[in-house]
């Protein structure tokens, strides 16, 4: 008797995109809303973004959403276990190493979920761990995970220089741009990733952690074209306008006007 | 994405029991469910077929059931692991009763447990063959969920299984709107149930439509949907494709 193939595959990529920002006293977590299995759309409005509770730790994961909710699960009662035996609740750096140990601990049946750990460390500065399936992580000042993170992680290393591993060595863990600033890229990354990836897109979800508490914003993406281009192109400007060389920059939003005034191949 | 299982029964002596007992494949089938929240709660279509292959073998199977007093589950996929989940269920919800606490499952925690249930018997390879629909409502909260056969679950306002997700939920995702009446919520469900019946292979013309609200479950009795086929493509339907190409 020959072996057997199986005609049903226990993984499904559901797609999506998340993205993780650290900065000194910020970190900024974000991932978009869309499920969706094969070329449909399950759901236009489902949340990436899982809140440890543990001393400012959010867990972001893209991939397969079944596996993506049991890890949630055993993390959330392995920090609950934590707390009760230690009387306190476990920090960034702690989380990060569990959910290495709890990926590779199905390392020869793999939760298929890509995460993005972002928090404060002990010392209040930002930090974001990135890992691969099955747990191999590192600490790292900025990420993108998930069916977007090829077009995003490319810009990220162009925009936030000094974090990069392309300066070798890194010369900061952590970016100098001001929160603000670090949520604004955000929104733009999103913004050009919805438009190239069919499993990015619907809204963005943004957590912004910082020692006082959380924040979370919610953004639509990309639904017509112009309404998508007037916000992309308002983010653009205001990126360059704080570049201080242009003056044309009174931020007028049609699509039109800009194309006759700058030769943005870009749009 | 490939996957094997590695079923050797080379050795049929050693392996006598053990490999053929996982599910390989579904053999009668049921088709879409489309359901979604209106003013008062939940609303479920199916229609009542239950194919074995290409054959269309049952037409008398009911796909959407009462569970406890909140939940209404419907499911598409192999029929015999929906009866099998319904046993499930049923001990579920007998436990839960024997508490006699005044509690009673909601449809969120029914939802969940299913969610459990098809995500372990995923990560032992031997799925049940459904994608479940469960709609309910308790303390005045509508709930609509879904889950799949290999454990992938949410919820939303208008959830459709099978050919329901490619035909129905474009439908749905134009015309929903929040606080549907009764009225217009079956028609936008009939609506949906029509679309199906046209291009749906497994779909048969013999559909009921399940309703939940806070004061309980009512299941309608089995009835047809008006068809249209004087469309002048129907007549002649092999105008366009005379001669070879």
């Amino acid at each position: 008797m020959t072996k057997q193939h199986a005609n049903w595959s226990p993984y499904d990529n559901n797609g999506g995109t998340c993205v993780a920002i650290a900065g000194s006293d910020y970190c900024v977590i974000a991932a978009d809303t869309r499920m969706s299995t094969g070329y449909s759309i399950l759901s236009r409005d489902y949340s990436k973004i899982h809140n440890c509770k543990a001393d400012k730790a959010v867990l972001s994961s893209s991939g397969f959403q079944a596996d993506v909710k049991a890890l949630q699960k055993v993390l959330k009662s392995r920090h609950l276990v934590y707390q009760h035996q230690h009387n306190k609740q476990m920090s960034c750096p702690a989380m990060a190493q569990l959910l290495s140990n709890t990926l590779y601990f199905k390392r020869f049946f793999p939760y298929y979920a890509f995460n993005v750990l972002g928090g404060l460390d002990e010392e209040g500065k930002g930090c974001v761990f990135t890992y691969d399936a099955v747990g191999s992580y590192e600490k790292v000042g900025y990420s993108a995970q998930g069916s977007g993170s090829t077009l995003i992680m490319p810009f990220l290393d162009n925009q936030l220089k000094s974090p990069s591993p392309l300066l070798l060595p890194a010369q900061d863990a952590i970016t100098p741009l001001s929160e603000p600033e670090a949520v604004d890229l955000v929104k733009t990354v999103f913004a050009s990733a919805t438009e190239r990836d069919i499993y990015t897109g619907d809204k963005l979800e943004i957590m912004i952690l910082k020692a006082d508490g959380i924040r979370t914003e919610v953004m639509e993406l990309r639904k017509t074209l112009s309404e998508c281009w007037q916000h992309t192109l308002s983010i653009v400007l205001i990126r360059i306008s704080t570049l201080g060389s242009l003056c044309y920059l009174e931020l007028c939003l049609k699509f039109s006007c800009v194309v006759n005034r700058f030769s943005f191949s870009y749009l | 994405m490939t996957f094997t299982i590695p079923i050797d029964n080379g050795d049929a002596l050693k392996n006598a029991e053990t490999d053929s007992q996982r599910t390989l494949y579904p053999y009668v089938t049921g088709t879409s469910i489309v359901a979604i929240k209106y003013k008062d709660g939940v609303l479920m279509a199916s229609d009542m077929g239950g194919s074995y292959g290409s054959t269309l073998r049952y037409k008398n199977i009911e796909r959407v059931k009462a569970i406890g007093k909140h939940s209404l589950l419907g499911a598409s996929g192999e029929i015999s692991d929906f009866q099998e989940i319904l046993r499930y269920l049923d001990e579920l919800v007998l436990n839960d009763n024997m508490w006699d606490d005044g509690n009673s499952l909601g449809p969120k925690e029914v939802h969940n447990y299913l969610t459990r249930v098809m995500y372990n018997r995923r990560n032992k390879f031997n799925p049940l063959w459904n994608t479940l629909v469960l709609g309910g409502v308790k303390n005045g909260q509508s709930y609509l969920g879904m889950v799949s056969m290999i454990g992938v679950s949410f919820e939303d306002n208008h959830v459709a299984t099978g050919f329901g997700n490619h035909l129905a939920r474009p439908i749905l995702r134009d015309e929903w709107h929040a606080d549907l009446s009764f009225e217009d919520g079956v028609k936008l469900l009939e609506k949906c149930m029509r679309v199906l019946l046209y291009r749906d292979r497994s779909a048969i013309n013999k559909l009921q439509i399940a309703k939940i609200t806070e004061e309980g479950v009512t299941v309608s009795q089995p009835y047809s949907l008006k068809t249209f086929w004087e469309f002048q493509a129907f007549h002649n339907p092999t105008a366009g494709a005379q001669g070879s190409w």
